[in-house]
């Protein structure tokens, strides 16, 4: 690459009147460098003394050959470099930089990392964008609902949880025909967001309609349609699990083991969204009122016999068999000052753990307790998301493990059979029975299926991703092995006999009223068809008994209805 | 009101891609008429953009204090165009335009932002406008300014050290010293001496002694920089240096032995320095130290993200919420009101800037005024890639400004007089070649 000649537009008279254009031209006075090889220094110093006839001069000579003796200056011996010399004979037009290498690599340099630059723009404004816009750092977002018509969110199965109306006046509102079916995990937009409406804020808000709508849209400062957000909840397992849940406080979540898809989330007591706003302040000013809490996620209660299968995974992780347990039961266990019973003074007699696992045996998760110790049971509950926070962009409690060290005996065997100081979540159970049917890899949870746009095409689709492995494969089938047991011939009898296979466990928690007498909470974990499991599901209902006299016939009727019998 | 902003943001984006693409048929086309075409048009795309621009600012928000600015940043464009043209026809009416043009986007997105800046901003430019019309005569007076070798170094070396001291006494918060309410920060100096005097040094010799002593004294500079926590400038000064000293020698080894020192350098400046760390930290994974030093890097990609391809159009964005909005995160704030296309034009333009610098350097005969033209160039193309890939997370933040666009008064003077000075060499190498 060659400069060429100066351009001559820009060439008006000589500002500089000293100048004059002697020298252009003529042959370079060649002994002005040959001689020593390296004249700088002279020629500066004649330049300080005598200014413009020295310019010629050495102008003339920069323009000969400065270039020449930069390399004469280090290898002055070289052939290679005469050879050069040779072929540029002074002349006309010897104006240029000789060698224009350098100039044309950094050239090439920068305008590639300039180029990387506006690459990267293009990139963050394909591929980062929406991620980072979503975030909840985002104070942003709300500006958008200026732009665009907020979008719906719809069940799998296509029925319609949350829409915007606008009137003719062009006031919006949000509707959400199934009122309180779905009040927590498909949230409210009032006084702040919740649910889905606050995970998918982004989504609903960000339109992907034709770009030639949206121009238009904007200059006639219409709203463009935001996206519609396709849930995994559906519909018909909804309807299910609200109604047979009824009337007792209390939550259902069922998902899919193998893809951590939520299928269904109900919580009760709840609200109506469409009208939340009116009711809003009496709520929040009433501290004994928790219809905004969504029990399902939030909700802390003692775990009772379903914590058994933690106990009973600690001792297979021991001696990898649940064989070699054997234990009498005479319907008590004392230790210290602490006596326990088996629920309603059952007595067991003679039991293995199959035995003592199907028909809840309290008394001997007490013994078993006692012989695994503190520090097993903890490693084991804290490989299992106790005391973390739950891989779900829902508002959810961390589950609590409050066994320590210095724990006592009494302690541990209450902690061993699901009482003591342990608190779960609902959602926190379904995910264990996920991970057990699902070969103990626990799938991250998700409630968005699909965002389409307006006219159906899909935007953007998750992924179902596994998030951690609780337990080992082996472990999973031995605690299927028992889960089966429970329903064929324990606890969950009642399930039994059906033409799918139900693994689960009961739970019959006890805890103190506000009225200081004691209530049992009913619990009912566990998963459908365990060679190809298709529903993972935890079950609680508050103050209801024990697990088989309310949440096995809760789980029965949503299963029923699931599988169409 | 808002459909004016919806459809200027249009015309911005058409008026500087259309500026952009006349930068580059200039640097390719050879008939003069042409040229001087373009560069006409070039002109007339400047004021509408200023005016377009202030328009929508007064009609936001009228003040008196806004039109008058108008009125002065026009009346400043035209008697810097005309006076260019008088005093010196031989320089570069390209380069001239394009700085024009990259203060005219800064005024308006400064303006729009906070209006008292724009107006000391715009006094800053025309001032440094001012002096950047003596330079070329003092370049040219000063014939000695080839062999001030070891008083560059001095006053380089001599300036970063006051300005590490004072950052050592306020905790790394001050890198800029106030005289009579005008801050002056001594790094946008030392970035001229610098360049001088590797200029100075590898334009008399190129023994390896030279290029090592060249070496050492470029090491203290970037040494005293990165110890006062200025990472950006630091990195400018040893781009700059790399690329002199490749320059000079024609060596491909100097500056990559260069670059893998660097890197064993940036490396070790990771471990041992807890404010590299941090910078990194908060590129990898910004949303991790939200609250404290991912904070404004997460506010400017939400800016950006906010713009999307075309922009929220002037005043229908919220730039204001990005923490030194018309300074180090002018680039964000620019993206969200006009648009990743808009910048991506801008980039263009940048980069036609380097490219004429390059090819103007070329044409230069003198080695040191060569050496100086493509130093300070390397400087000004290497501080743009380094904030704008900050803002956007291409690369970690390094806090440092948008040459011309950015708010600050040292930073646009220094950058005014940079050009300035290649101007001034510039016609000087026509002077030389006068026929």
């Amino acid at each position: 690459m060659r400069k060429r000649k100066p351009k001559q537009t820009d060439l008006g008279p000589d500002v500089f009147p000293g100048m004059t254009d002697a020298g252009i031209g003529s042959d370079a006075p060649d002994d002005l460098y040959d001689t020593d090889g390296f004249p700088d220094e002279d020629l500066y110093d004649y330049d300080e003394e005598d200014d413009d006839l020295t310019d010629e001069d050495l102008y003339a000579a920069l323009r000969r050959g400065e270039d020449d003796f930069d390399e004469d200056d280090e290898e002055e011996e070289d052939d290679a470099f005469d050879d050069r010399d040779d072929s540029y004979a002074p002349a006309e037009g010897r104006r240029r930089i000789r060698d224009s290498g350098p100039y044309l690599f950094i050239s090439i340099s920068f305008a590639l990392i300039f180029l990387l630059l506006m690459g990267h723009l293009v990139y963050f404004n394909l591929k980062m964008k929406d991620e980072i816009l979503n975030s909840p750092y985002n104070r942003r977002q709300n500006a958008q609902a200026d732009l665009v018509r907020r979008g719906r969110i719809l069940s799998s199965d296509g029925m319609t949880l949350a829409r915007t109306e606008t009137d003719d006046e062009g006031n919006e509102s949000r509707v959400y025909p199934y009122a309180n079916e779905y009040a927590h995990v498909v949230g409210y937009t009032t006084h702040g967001k919740s649910g889905l409406e606050s995970i998918a804020n982004y989504q609903l808000l960000t339109s992907h309609s034709n770009i030639i709508d949206q121009i238009i849209n904007e200059f006639l400062k219409r709203k463009s349609p935001g996206d519609d957000v396709v849930s995994t909840l559906n519909a018909g397992l909804q309807d299910a699990a609200w109604s047979a849940l009824g009337d007792y406080r209390g939550a259902v979540v069922v998902l899919n083991p193998k893809t951590g898809a939520v299928l269904a989330m109900v919580a009760k007591p709840n609200f109506d969204p469409n009208t939340l706003a009116y009711v809003w302040d009496d709520m929040v000013s009433d501290p004994t009122n928790s219809q905004l809490v969504n029990r399902a996620t939030q909700g802390l209660y003692p775990p009772g016999s379903t914590f058994k299968i933690i106990t009973a995974l600690t001792y297979y992780r021991l001696h990898h068999t649940f064989d070699g347990f054997d234990y009498e039961c005479t319907g008590e266990f004392t230790i210290d000052d602490l006596t326990v019973h088996c629920y309603k003074g059952a007595v067991h007699g003679v039991e293995d753990l199959t035995y003592a696992f199907a028909h809840s045996c309290n008394t001997a998760f007490s013994q078993l307790g006692l012989d695994l110790g503190i520090s097993r049971l903890s490693n084991t509950a804290l490989k299992m998301l106790f005391n973390e926070p739950m891989p779900i962009e829902l508002n959810a409690s961390r589950s609590r493990w409050q066994l320590t060290s210095d724990s006592s005996d009494i302690d541990l065997v209450q902690t061993a059979f699901g009482q003591g100081k342990t608190l779960v979540t609902p959602l926190h159970m379904a995910l264990i029975s996920a991970a057990i049917a699902n070969d103990g890899v626990l799938m991250k949870p998700y409630l968005i299926d699909h965002v389409q746009n307006t006219s159906g095409d899909v935007i953007s689709r998750t992924k179902p991703s596994a998030y951690r492995t609780l337990l080992t494969k082996d472990e999973a089938e031995g605690l299927t092995t028992l889960m089966e047991a429970v329903v064929n011939e324990g606890s969950g009898n009642e399930l039994s006999g059906r033409s799918y296979q139900v693994a689960g466990k009961t739970g019959s928690a006890e805890y103190t009223k506000s009225d200081g007498t004691i209530g049992t909470h009913s619990w009912f974990i566990g998963f459908t068809n365990p060679d190809d499991p298709d529903l993972a599901f935890a079950i609680l209902a508050e103050n209801g008994g024990a697990g088989s006299t309310t949440a096995v016939p809760i789980a029965s009727s949503i299963l029923r209805s699931y599988y169409g019998e | 009101m808002y459909l004016l902003s919806q459809s200027a943001k249009y015309i911005f984006i058409f008026l500087l891609l259309l500026f952009a693409i006349r930068d580059y048929t200039f640097l390719i086309k050879k008939d003069e008429e042409k040229k001087k075409r373009i560069l006409g048009s070039q002109i007339r795309v400047l004021f509408l953009t200023t005016l377009l621009g202030f328009s929508l600012i007064l009609l936001n928000s009228f003040s008196i204090m806004n039109a008058f600015l108008l009125a002065g940043i026009l009346l400043y464009f035209g008697i810097t165009l005309v006076c260019y043209r008088l005093i010196y026809p031989r320089a570069s009416m390209l380069l001239v335009n394009n700085m024009l043009m990259l203060l005219s986007i800064g005024f308006i997105m400064i303006t729009r932002l906070n209006s008292s800046q724009g107006l000391k901003q715009f006094i800053i430019a025309a001032g440094g406008t001012v002096i950047a019309f003596i330079v070329p005569v003092i370049i040219r007076k000063l014939r000695v300014l080839s062999s001030l070798t070891w008083l560059y170094a001095a006053i380089g070396i001599l300036a970063l050290l006051g300005v590490l001291a004072l950052a050592r006494i306020s905790g790394g918060a001050k890198l800029s010293i106030s005289v009579g309410g005008i801050t002056i920060q001594f790094s946008e100096l030392v970035k001229i001496t610098f360049v001088f005097f590797l200029a100075a040094k590898l334009s008399a010799d190129i023994s390896f002694r030279s290029v090592a002593v060249a070496t050492a004294v470029a090491a203290i500079h970037v040494g005293i920089l990165v110890l006062s926590t200025d990472l950006g400038t630091a990195l400018v000064f040893f781009v700059a240096y790399l690329v002199i000293v490749y320059v000079a020698t024609r060596r491909p080894l100097y500056p990559v032995a260069g670059l893998i020192a660097g890197s064993a350098a940036s490396v070790g400046a990771f471990h041992l320095f807890s404010h590299v760390k941090q910078r990194v930290v908060a590129w990898k994974d910004p949303f991790s130290v939200y609250d404290t030093s991912g904070y404004q890097i997460v506010q400017g990609l939400f800016a950006i993200g906010a713009g999307g391809w075309f922009g929220t159009g002037l005043y229908l964005g919220k730039p204001t919420t990005i923490p030194v909005a018309t300074k180090d995160f002018i680039f964000a704030a620019i993206c969200e009101e006009f648009g990743t296309v808009f910048c991506i034009c801008l980039l263009l333009v940048c980069m036609s800037m380097y490219l004429l610098i390059v090819s103007l350097s070329m044409t230069i005969q003198n080695r040191f005024y060569r050496l100086v033209s493509i130093g300070l160039g390397t400087e000004y193309a290497f501080q743009v890639f380094l904030t704008v890939g900050g803002v956007t997370k291409f690369i970690p933040m390094t806090g440092i400004t948008l040459p011309l666009v950015s708010y600050g008064g040292s930073s646009v003077i220094s950058t005014i007089i940079m050009l300035a000075i290649i101007q001034g060499l510039y016609i000087l190498r026509e002077d030389e070649s006068a026929a």
